[in-house]
């Protein structure tokens, strides 16, 4: 994985509230068998209309939002079905954080494993950002913080594994193949086996 | 006898390789992964690419449910029923589990079915086990005792390599449910009132624990149902003290321990559930002898009302008013009344045996009414056989609904069951997400009570006069 240590990016509003994984990318485009090319299904049915033509009322349809690499939405953001193809089809469309009060458990971990950053603000900062769209963020993930235009800077949580892994580009999965010792003793020493 | 611990504490400390430390997360054992051919593809291409082999393939259990006709498969042009992609990607999970030597459940065994429902059937889902899945409703494992829960396709990846994964301890939240739930009213009228209750964020961050008198007097069936939903409201898993209902379920299914392994399974079983003394992070309460049959009226299943009550105001929030004109419905009056497109019995939630035994017994000898299409797919091929050696196939049937292979179907709309654009489906699932059942299908959750009554009244009705006849 690449390391993601700094984001500095104008933003794009989502404002709803519960943005399910299912309207990120409808389960329609899950039946492939690829990673790749998933953001040109990213918000399918908000986005485009039933003829594929651009919905000119959809915020990442606003020219304003071109080029944006964050994204703030509603309360509750990334709900819903465990689908890793959520965040796929937001880092492919160019998306780097996600910004909400609350972010789901299942689309927080798979975003992090990405790259993906997400941004759990308070309701008084999340509320700022709702009412400004298109304002240019400055997000370090190594210092865990937010900063506003102005300089009004907020910490954000981030397990500290998770952004270790997020700044120095680690693939966690060569550090589980480290415990293997340890899963194997465990293994054998267990008093019962499944 | 060490400090008191809930289920689930019980059941994280047995499965630690090693401790979570301010730095690090835990690295948890898994003993059973289910995998599907949705959420496994690109795991299997990181496996070959790094050159690796599935660990554990004795403790990895296979199907295919979420991309698969509703309609028999014997040879490939069958499978081309539910699409091109679909159809490519079912035979890559056939290749895929060939390749690294797993057992699965495919087209040609009586064993298939959808994930959350073999895995019990067959009896590999235990108390005290933890259990993953590239898919949220593996929560629903959760009734057995089992730490169970969804995770992504990177994780599955992790879990094929090394059969562990990287966790952090989630908090516990306990559900209190006193009474008894009366006629007419199900667990899924149950976990939809919690979700109600607690918000489709209450449980972020936790593992909920359903307890208390209503809940033990629940079937395996109706615990099936209750801990399915728990990521509807957020939660990371949802877990029931297994007890002597569970204990039958399980004796005598193959996967299930026989013989003297039974009784040392036993006797660690009994000790799972939590201790008198262990404490929940949070509680709520609820009491199930007041529900009512309960019905979404909006795009998220916290949205929920009973069945006789107005739909609430909006209140000036702008995400709940969107929600209800994409559904449109009114506020300030019921939904009973409001027409029907399509009825749909089946999903993860509600396609066991006993939920098609509720729904045919709302049915028998009613019709399902002119322009309402109703759709019955059972969970699994047992399901189905089981359905149709108690002559369930020809309720449905008579009564003109159809009857289908097993499989995920309308739930999700990936194998070309869906629901039209502006249709109002009465589902037994569990997501109302719009265009969760097709490109602008409007989906109304409720029981399988509930969804038979809507299909033979042609408009959402109370199912509670279609059981007092006799
Ligand atoms: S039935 Fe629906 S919720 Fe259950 S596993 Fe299948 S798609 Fe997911």
């Amino acid at each position: 994985m690449e390391p993601v240590r700094r984001i500095r990016s104008r933003t794009v509003v989502l404002p709803t509230n519960d943005i399910d994984t299912d309207q990120i990318i409808p389960a329609r485009f899950l039946t492939t068998t690829s990673r790749e090319g998933l953001g040109k299904h990213l918000f399918n049915d908000l986005r485009l209309d039933a003829d594929g033509k651009p919905n000119p009322q959809f915020p990442l349809n606003d020219p304003a939002s071109e080029g944006c690499a964050v994204l703030v939405g509603g309360n509750n953001f990334g709900c819903g079905s465990s689908r890793e193809h959520a965040p796929w089809a937001l880092l492919d469309y160019g998306i780097r954080a996600v910004i909400s009060t609350e972010i789901a458990d299942i689309f927080r971990n798979n975003s992090l494993k990405n790259g993906l950053v997400p941004v759990v603000v308070d309701a008084s900062t999340h509320d700022f950002l709702l009412a400004n769209p298109a304002i240019e963020v400055d997000i370090d993930i190594s210092r865990s913080t937010l900063t506003l235009p102005g300089g009004k800077s907020v910490k954000f949580p981030i397990d500290g594994f998770a952004r270790y892994c997020l700044v120095e580009g680690i693939d966690q999965l060569g550090y589980l193949q480290q415990q293997m010792d340890r899963i194997r003793t465990f293994e054998e020493q267990r008093p019962w086996t499944p | 006898m060490g400090t008191p611990k809930t289920l689930f504490e019980k059941v994280w400390d047995q499965h630690i390789v090693a401790k979570e430390t301010a730095d690090t997360p835990a690295v948890l054992y898994v003993d059973l992964h289910l995998i599907h051919e949705v959420t496994t593809p690109q795991a299997f291409d990181l496996l070959r690419n790094k050159g690796l082999p599935v660990r554990r393939p004795d403790l990895t259990l296979a199907t295919m449910d979420h991309s698969t006709p509703t309609t028999p498969v014997s040879n490939f042009k069958d499978l081309l029923v539910a699409g091109e992609g679909a159809a490519a990607q079912v035979r890559q999970m056939e290749q895929n589990c060939n390749d690294f030597g797993i057992e699965l459940h495919g087209f040609d065994s009586p064993r298939r079915g959808i994930v959350h429902v073999i895995g019990p059937e067959l009896g590999a889902t235990q108390p005290g086990k933890t259990i993953v899945c590239g898919d949220s409703h593996t929560s629903t494992h959760g009734a057995f005792g089992a730490l169970a829960f969804g995770i992504g396709t990177t994780e599955v990846g992790h879990v094929l390599a090394t059969q562990c994964l990287l966790q952090r301890k989630p908090k516990t939240l306990a559900v209190e449910v006193a009474g008894r739930l009366g006629n007419g009213v199900g667990a899924k009228d149950l976990i939809l009132a919690v979700i109600g209750q607690i918000g489709v964020d209450g449980g972020t961050g936790h593992v909920v624990e359903y307890r208390g008198t209503a809940i033990g007097s629940l079937s395996m069936d109706a615990r099936m149902t209750v801990c399915n939903m728990s990521i509807e409201a957020g939660a990371r898993a949802g877990m029931i003290a297994p007890d002597d209902t569970t204990f039958d379920y399980l004796q005598g299914r193959p996967y299930a321990p026989s013989g003297s392994d039974w009784d040392a399974a036993l006797a660690r079983w009994r000790k799972l559930p939590t201790d008198q003394e262990a404490a929940f992070d949070r509680t709520v309460s609820l009491s199930a002898s007041d529900l009512e049959p309960m019905v979404t009226f909006g795009t998220n299943p916290g949205m929920v009302v009973g069945i006789n009550d107005p739909i609430p105001d909006d209140h000036g929030d702008p995400s709940f008013r969107k929600a209800l004109e994409y559904m449109r419905v009114p506020t300030g009056k019921p939904l009973t009344g409001t027409g029907v497109d399509v009825v749909f019995v089946g999903s993860c939630t509600n396609s066991r045996l006993s939920d098609l035994q509720q729904a045919a017994e709302v049915l028998r000898g009613n019709k399902v009414a002119e322009g309402v299409r109703m759709l019955v797919v059972p969970g699994s091929q047992q399901i189905k056989q089981a359905a149709e050696e108690i002559g369930l196939d020809k309720v449905f049937i008579e009564a003109g609904a159809e009857w289908r292979e097993s499989g995920c179907s309308m739930c999700i709309g990936m194998n070309g069951d869906t629901v039209g654009k502006g249709q109002l489906s009465v589902s037994t699932s569990n997501r109302n997400f719009e265009g969760r059942q097709g490109v602008g299908a409007r989906t109304v959750l409720a029981s399988p009570m509930t969804a038979a009554a809507s299909a033979v009244a042609g408009s959402i009705a109370d199912p509670r006069p279609y059981l007092d006849r006799s």
